[in-house]
């Protein structure tokens, strides 16, 4: 096996809710710096696959492999520890909290009950914070409480959020969702500045902007993979013309 | 400079509410009340600290215990039993036809100590026990539920269960325990006998320093990350397993602070009021601490104090007057904070007091600042503000 290559491998991944098969004997690797986009039709199961990888949902079958590492047996917070970042669909961030208090809890330090009892605020930390808010265009607004922010800047400090974690693998499903044409160029701009060090899983519906970030794109359909390419490779083949893009 | 306040233990606005309690508890009330009424005050101070856990465990955390009496009455009656044994001394006790065992054992035929009653001979053991033995339990619940992932209305429910059976078993293995009666006639404490006004004078202001050392260390970990995580952890559980904290871990943690906080509270219960019984274990007493929380305002440690302390001077003032009305009473508040104001009276204060206080002292302060320069006012208006947002869900 040279899974060596990629930093991320899956294989033969199945999961079935009660008989029905969500994600069905799925195989796909994930090659390092590599920006990944997962498209499909509602109900293909590409949730699903993040929920997978990070822990929310236990497979059926298959392995998940990331750095050699396998995620099927871990815990969230493991994987989380391992280096993968995750963000959610609806932007799932403290709203209660200030973005300050948001980043912070974050940042990757003191992450044991005793550890967050006895965790300072440092130079360390608000450096990072400060970087991370420059970054995610949320500067201006550090002590605002997160549930003031619009929809577009919450997506924003969920990646954010992800960022300070400093993770290897991020996995993003639907960045950019409910956000105003200016604020998807932003984010796509934003993307492809984070990705320089990292590999990147991007579940999208929205085509131009696929286009605009994809290396490249696997589409799913009904659990399975459909097509796999790049972009062009994938809108031409007629197979996804048929279930997806045609429509 | 942005959150640099929260950083601090106490702000100055905080100071001033606990020098405010601290004249209240130490100056006012025991100049102003007999003997007999400070204790009754002594008896609901060591409820607050039921309530102060439960502003912990219920407020930040998210995790409603409807069982917080079954910690109380273990800290209680650890206590109480280090006091029964030293009432029990052979002289004392010589009529009985083992001498030197508790009355109540006597009566039920046992004519040796149990095993789990021989640590009580010793103080500074008793005094382990009432911190250890509630821990523990409350340890070992917490770890098998929220492990599991069982949380919300579903934990609720599993602490009031814990607390009707252990009250069953309370009443029923009476031989060991005292039954329904509970664990009564205590007298001295190493020699020193509670019972005397003087005795009952100093518990009281015991009771108010460990009051205030456990206030503190309740700020400290609200103040620390920990107390965000577990407003986090409240509203949006997900999230922070994502940011790689194992959540199980903090909720097992609060959880069992919040046992042996109440747990304290039994025991300084039992010492001022002289016995424990299975009357302040079970599911009643457990609802009443949530409502002394619910009160009070289950985001305030301050709050919990005073809804503790309002809710208790009501029992008693009604209970004196009209004994039917109480139950009626004690539902009616509950209904009114859950219906009217969810934030109990700390919210009410923070609304119609608080609130206008500052607008009314920052308007004064413009007025006759008018003709300087207006943003050196603007920052101190933000600070209030940061309690009662934590309130908005």
């Amino acid at each position: 096996m040279s899974n060596k290559d990629f930093v991320l491998s899956v294989e033969g991944l199945t999961v079935s809710f009660d008989g029905f098969k969500a994600v069905d004997d799925l195989s796909f690797y994930v090659e390092e710096g590599e920006i990944r986009v997962i498209i499909g039709p509602n109900g293909a199961g590409k949730t699903t696959v993040l929920d997978l990888i990070c822990g929310r949902t236990k497979s059926t079958e298959g392995s998940i492999k990331f750095r050699g590492k396998d995620l099927s047996k871990m815990t969230e917070h493991e994987i989380v520890h391992a280096g993968v970042g995750r963000k959610f669909q609806n932007p799932s961030v403290y709203e209660d909290l200030t973005v300050f208090e948001n980043f912070e809890l974050s940042f990757p330090r003191g992450r044991s009950v005793f550890g967050a009892l006895g965790f300072q605020r440092d130079a360390e930390v608000l450096k990072a914070i400060e970087e991370t808010a420059e970054m995610v265009f949320l500067q201006e607004h550090l002590g605002m409480q997160a549930d003031l922010l619009s929809h577009g800047q919450k997506q924003w400090l969920e990646i954010g959020m992800l960022l300070i974690q400093q993770p290897s693998l991020l996995m993003l499903d639907e960045p950019v969702a409910g956000m105003s044409v200016a604020e998807r160029k932003k984010t796509a701009e934003l993307l492809l500045k984070i990705t320089k060090d990292r590999s990147v899983i991007v579940i999208e519906h929205d085509m131009n902007f696929v286009a605009d970030i994809a290396d490249r794109v696997t589409v799913l359909h009904q659990g399975k993979v459909l097509s796999e390419g790049s972009m062009d490779h994938v809108q031409k083949d007629p197979k996804v013309i048929e279930v997806y893009l045609g429509h | 400079m942005t959150n640099s306040s929260s950083q601090r233990l106490l702000t100055p606005k905080e100071i001033g509410s606990y020098a405010f309690l601290a004249l209240i508890l130490l100056v006012v009330l025991p100049m102003s009340m007999d003997v007999f009424r400070l204790n009754l005050v002594g008896k609901y101070l060591s409820y607050t600290f039921v309530a102060m856990s439960l502003v912990l465990c219920w407020g930040y955390g998210g995790i409603l215990s409807l069982g917080q009496g079954i910690f109380f009455g273990l800290g209680g009656y650890c206590m109480a039993m280090f006091l029964k044994l030293e009432a029990s001394s052979p002289e004392n006790t010589a009529i009985q036809s083992t001498p030197g065992i508790p009355d109540f054992m006597d009566w039920n035929q046992l004519t040796a100590l149990p095993w789990f009653w021989e640590p009580f001979n010793n103080l500074g053991l008793t005094l382990l026990a009432v911190v250890l033995v509630p821990g523990l339990f409350a340890f070992v619940i917490a770890l098998a539920m929220f492990k599991r992932r069982v949380g919300g209305v579903y934990f609720a429910i599993i602490t009031q269960a814990v607390a009707a059976i252990l009250t069953i078993l309370i009443v029923g293995s009476q031989g060991m325990t005292g039954g329904i009666n509970g664990i009564t006639d205590l007298r001295t404490l190493l020699g020193w006998d509670i019972r005397t006004d003087d005795a009952k004078f100093i518990l009281y202001f015991v009771c108010v320093l460990f009051l205030f050392a456990s206030l503190l260390l309740c700020q400290f970990i609200l103040k620390s990350k920990l107390g965000r995580l577990l407003v986090a952890v409240r509203d949006t559980e997900e999230r922070v397993r994502f940011s790689g904290y194992n959540v199980d871990n903090f909720k097992i943690f609060i959880f069992t602070f919040a046992a042996m906080l109440s747990a304290i509270g039994g025991a300084l219960f039992t010492l001022q009021v002289g016995f424990m019984s299975p009357s302040f274990v079970g599911i009643v007493p457990s609802i009443e601490m949530v409502i002394f929380c619910a009160v009070g305002g289950r985001l305030s440690l301050l709050g919990a104090v005073y809804g503790a302390l309002a809710v208790n001077f009501a029992k008693t003032t009604l209970s004196e007057a009209i004994p039917e009305l109480w139950l009626f009473a004690l539902g009616g508040m509950f209904i009114a904070v859950v219906s009217i104001f969810p934030n109990g009276l700390m919210g009410l204060y923070n609304t119609y007091i608080s609130a206008p206080v500052n607008r009314f002292y920052h308007g004064a302060v413009r007025f006759i600042n008018k003709d300087k320069p207006v943003e050196t006012l603007s920052e101190p208006l933000s600070e209030p503000e940061s309690e009662s947002t934590l309130g908005a869900k």
